[in-house]
């Protein structure tokens, strides 16, 4: 059933763009984009149990790689600019990996925050790109080979599906590395670290590979946002984000791939619709979203510890004792 | 480098650790008794700051708002543990840094409503408003002395507190175990409440001393709480003693870091830079020490 469920909506995400308007096609880009940014850090959170505060970190890095890497007023290559964003996604978790994987708990929380917002700092202090004010990318990227040109950027629709390209190539990516005995280690390493130390396996090096395979997969969604927008700003790398995930993560559930995607589609609809709220008693509830976004992320914690997925577990038990 | 523009920087390094040290010891002694991390506490140095703000135009005094104004955070520590803080003693880490998260958003947003976004400054208030000559040029002025004075102050009255009466005795027992203080007829949960307002007050005290010499403006708690988690991989979860030193090492190294690069004119670093060598110095001391210089290892 639940394999039926994805091929389902899945279809429907193939046939969005015939029916919707642009303004529909253009969240849902966004949704997808940040379905893939929950999915690489629930390969963090859920399967191999390490609590990272500062995701955000690699989404900002790779889409102000973009920015850096394109010249002023010319396109850059979409071939070329790709896989060099990603690629300091993954340089940058390698560096900041190789400090944070040494620690756990508390500590590991503490230091990837303070890690991602030294890098926000960084974008935010200096005039290296824009400042505070983030920078435009006058020119998205071209796609073409030779003179053949498979997609275009500049064109909502095109962006749309090469954004649903990626959630489903990261998709089988994370799917396929996580049954196969790699994954296993990482989930081995989540319930008992010691133990897995204790086989032969070098938990570090695991840890690491991990860290930097999330990385990478986060510069993905960086570098579409990049795209889909043509602007980048140090929010991108934000706490704000980082925390928006693990709620995403946690909303759909942890230790699945599926539900960290449709908790971030819950959660963009959520701040959308909050953040559209009417004027009322002479209070703009609309420009104070966050303070709802907060009471709610207060109660979700308190009363779903195992978001909507532990509801629908709950309801299908309670079936099951019924009959 | 002259030694008069040494001795001001080093005095305003020790002020910065001093007042470091009054926000980042009440999160770890929570966390080092409690078991909680409160990603929240930082709000309470801006909720701390905006009370001085708001407290000092009603009474037209400092001298009252300050009293005022650490009793009402105090209060709101109380009620925050009160209602959502206790229900999260058991929970994962992950949970707790969420719903703290949450309520960040919330204080957040409530001032936004209450006192608006604007930038605001506080009085030094008159009596302290003086500066002792240096040089012809240069002066310090008395109000940071004060502050270094009462953060010293603070810190002394908590090592006494901890280290030699039967409340501090009671909190040391307790964060080694609960049930067996449980056992003995102590109510646990009233000194957890007691820490967990106590460290609040400490932040809201740092916020309403600094609003004078800082501005006071929206996320400036998020800026110190940052700045406090550095400290505590430094110094080492839990530890009070910890969390001195490395306040005191990043006040300095935060504050020498920024003049030493407008003295050296010539050299190619961006004088913003400055602010990346606190993190330099958590990043050498995760490779020497993973649990922080003070930390239990695991």
């Amino acid at each position: 059933m639940a394999v039926a469920a994805v091929v389902a909506s899945l279809a429907a995400l193939v046939l969005l763009p015939l029916f919707g308007e642009k303004f529909t096609i253009q969240i849902f880009t966004k949704i997808m984009i940040m379905a893939i940014l929950a999915m690489s850090l629930d390969l963090l959170l859920g399967y191999t149990g390490l609590v990272s505060f500062g995701h955000a970190a690699f989404y900002g890095a790779a889409a102000y790689a973009l920015a850096l890497l394109t010249p002023q007023y010319q396109a850059a290559s979409f071939w070329t600019s790709f896989p060099l964003s990603v690629a300091a996604s993954a340089a940058l978790a390698l560096v900041i990996g190789f400090f944070v994987v040494r620690t756990r708990g508390i500590y590991f929380i503490m230091v990837t925050l303070a890690f991602a917002q030294m890098l926000f700092f960084l974008f935010f202090d200096t005039k290296i790109a824009g400042g505070s004010d983030g920078i435009y990318i006058d020119v998205r990227p071209v796609a073409k080979i030779g003179e053949w040109q498979p997609f275009d950027l500049d064109n909502f629709v095109h962006v749309y599906y090469v954004v649903l390209a990626c959630l489903v190539m990261s998709f089988a990516l994370l799917r396929t590395m996580l049954r196969a005995p790699f994954g296993r280690v990482l989930i081995g390493i989540r319930v008992n670290e010691h133990r897995m130390r204790s086989l032969g396996y070098p938990t570090f090096r695991y840890k690491l590979a991990c860290f930097v395979i999330a990385g990478a997969v986060a510069g993905v969604a960086g570098y579409l946002s990049a795209v889909q927008y043509g602007v980048v700003n140090p929010e991108m790398l934000g706490w704000h984000l980082s925390a928006a995930l693990l709620m995403m993560v946690i909303l759909g559930g942890m230790g699945t791939l599926v539900g960290p995607a449709i908790g971030a589609a819950i959660w963009m609809l959520l701040e959308l619709s909050l953040q559209s709220l009417p004027q009322g008693g002479g209070v703009d509830f609309g420009k104070h979203w966050q303070l709802f976004m907060g009471a709610f992320v207060v109660l979700a914690t308190l009363l779903l510890p195992k978001g909507l997925a532990g509801i629908a577990e709950a309801l299908r038990r309670r079936e099951k004792g019924g009959d | 480098m002259d030694f008069y523009t040494f001795l001001i920087q080093l005095l305003n390094g020790v002020q910065y650790g001093l007042l470091l040290f009054l926000v980042s010891s009440g999160l770890t002694l929570v966390f080092g008794i409690m078991g909680i991390i409160n990603v929240a506490h930082g709000s309470f140095y801006m909720i701390g700051a905006y009370l001085a703000w708001w407290l000092a135009a009603r009474f037209d005094s400092f001298w009252i708002a300050l009293p005022v104004g650490i009793a009402l955070t105090a209060v709101i520590g109380l009620a925050l543990e009160a209602l959502i803080i206790r229900r999260l003693y058991d929970r994962d880490h992950l949970y707790q840094v969420l719903l703290t998260y949450g309520l960040i958003l919330v204080f957040e947003e409530t001032r936004s409503l209450l006192w608006g976004d604007d930038v605001r400054g506080v009085q030094i208030p008159a009596a302290l408003s003086l500066s002792i000559p240096l040089t012809e040029t240069l002066s310090y002025p008395v109000y940071r002395l004060w502050i270094s004075a009462v953060c010293l102050l603070v810190a002394g009255l908590m090592y006494w507190v901890l280290q030699k009466t039967r409340l501090g005795m009671i909190i040391r027992a307790g964060s080694a175990n609960r049930e067996m203080v449980q056992a003995l007829g102590i109510n646990v949960q009233l000194v957890y409440r007691i820490v967990f307002a106590a460290g609040i007050a400490l932040a809201g005290l740092a916020g309403m001393i600094a609003a004078p010499v800082s501005a006071v403006f929206p996320g400036m708690g998020n800026q110190v709480l940052i700045v406090c988690f550095v400290v505590i991989v430094i110094g080492g979860m839990g530890s009070v003693k910890g969390a001195m030193l490395a306040s005191l090492l990043i006040g300095l190294v935060d504050t020498f870091g920024k003049v030493v690069h407008l003295e050296a004119g010539g050299v190619k670093l961006l004088p913003e830079l400055s602010s990346m060598t606190v993190y330099l110095l958590m990043a050498i001391v995760l490779l020497w020490r993973p649990e922080g210089v003070f930390g239990q290892r695991p």
